[in-house]
């Protein structure tokens, strides 16, 4: 039998001003994590991407499959102080992000992305080689910033 | 305390802070552990009272992982007739790969997704949805997104998105997801199947 209602939001917000999105305070009350973005860069940078819990350090790897302009292509980035989730420029896009099992203290931390803008088309899968639960999500552009008006929503699933 | 600030290049602003609503047409039908003994999860008696189903999973297996030839399996309503069929778009590290898996009518189970084998705490993920699933008039048709990122080792590393035909247009009522005996092994006792419903 069904075990009741899930797919909780928890939050939203827009930015009022250009900079980075962080969304805090997490509850470890779900068993999975899915973030809905949408907006755009303030400048030409077009790779968007995350930190967890505030982790500058090498601890963030991902793959990108990506179509754009007739081409398919994909990348693997290892070591990185941050982790690829989707490609949007200075045209709006919008993604949305699963992380799975955030507050476990057992494994480390994956998710998987989809990103849209009318000139790229991408899909992600990340890795943040830490047990830590996740208590923090940033949302940045590393060398930009995102722009005003870019809204995330995070929404908590809890399984039976 | 607020659940989630914006940090802006010219300060801290809050905007739109929203709390938790209860609201949903989204729940948890039922959830499978891993034993570490076991390679296969069922779903049984899957209630008909939603639209869509979903199965999220993150999981390992025991064995020595590789791929693409640890595909895991995957079987509805117990049919172990020649009636599934995939198709594939993946990325395994730098190499972007297009594929038919496999083709209907040779092979009674869907070779689906793929997830690594054991491996420290480095576990793969994969989000499956079962669209009109009680639907009797329609063939049923699946797709998911999978990954398992392990900081670009080779044999570990895989994004893919896959679709699935069974060709049947029965209600779906149970599921059945098998590892690959070879190279995945048992789940590890961390692995989650997790079913959820959507009204529609």
């Amino acid at each position: 039998m069904p075990a009741g209602a899930t797919y909780d939001k928890i939050a939203t917000t827009t930015l009022t001003s250009a900079g980075s999105i962080d969304l805090s305070s997490i509850p470890s009350t779900y068993t999975d994590l899915v973030v809905v973005l949408r907006g755009k860069s303030s400048g030409s940078t077009n790779n968007i991407r995350l930190r967890f819990n505030g982790d500058t350090a090498s601890n963030y790897s991902n793959l990108r499959f990506l179509a754009y302009s007739g081409t398919a292509d994909s990348n693997a980035q290892t070591n990185m102080t941050s982790a690829g989730i989707g490609d949007w420029g200075s045209i709006e896009g919008a993604a949305i992000i699963n992380i799975f099992s955030y507050a476990n203290t057992t494994t480390w931390k994956n998710y998987a992305s989809r990103s849209v803008e009318p000139d790229y088309t991408s899909m992600y899968s990340g890795q943040w080689r830490s047990t830590s639960a996740i208590n923090q999500i940033t949302i940045l552009y590393p060398s930009g910033s995102l722009a005003t008006g870019t809204t995330a929503t995070i929404y908590g699933i809890a399984r039976a | 305390m607020p659940l989630l600030t914006t940090q802006s290049a010219k300060g801290y602003g809050f905007s739109n802070l929203v709390s938790a609503t209860a609201v949903t047409s989204y729940e948890s039908i039922a959830t499978a552990m891993g034993t570490g003994s076991s390679r296969t999860i069922t779903f049984s008696s899957i209630p008909s009272t939603f639209k869509h189903l979903q199965l999220r999973i993150m999981a390992q297996g025991n064995g020595p992982g590789g791929y693409p030839t640890s595909l895991e399996s995957f079987r509805l309503n117990g049919d172990t007739g020649s009636n599934y069929a995939t198709h594939n778009m993946i990325v395994d590290n730098n190499i972007t790969t297009t594929q038919a898996g496999n083709s209907y009518p040779t092979n009674n189970a869907a070779d689906f997704f793929y997830l690594p084998g054991a491996d420290s705490s480095f576990y793969g993920n994969v989000i499956i949805d079962i669209l009109d699933y009680t639907n009797t008039n329609k063939t049923k048709v699946l797709k998911n997104i999978a990954g398992s990122d392990r900081n670009g080792s080779a044999a570990k590393g895989r994004v893919a998105m896959n679709s699935m035909m069974w060709n049947n247009t029965d209600a779906i009522n149970s599921i059945t997801i098998v590892g690959d005996s070879t190279y995945h092994g048992n789940w590890s006792t961390s692995s989650s199947f997790a079913l959820y419903g959507i009204k529609g």
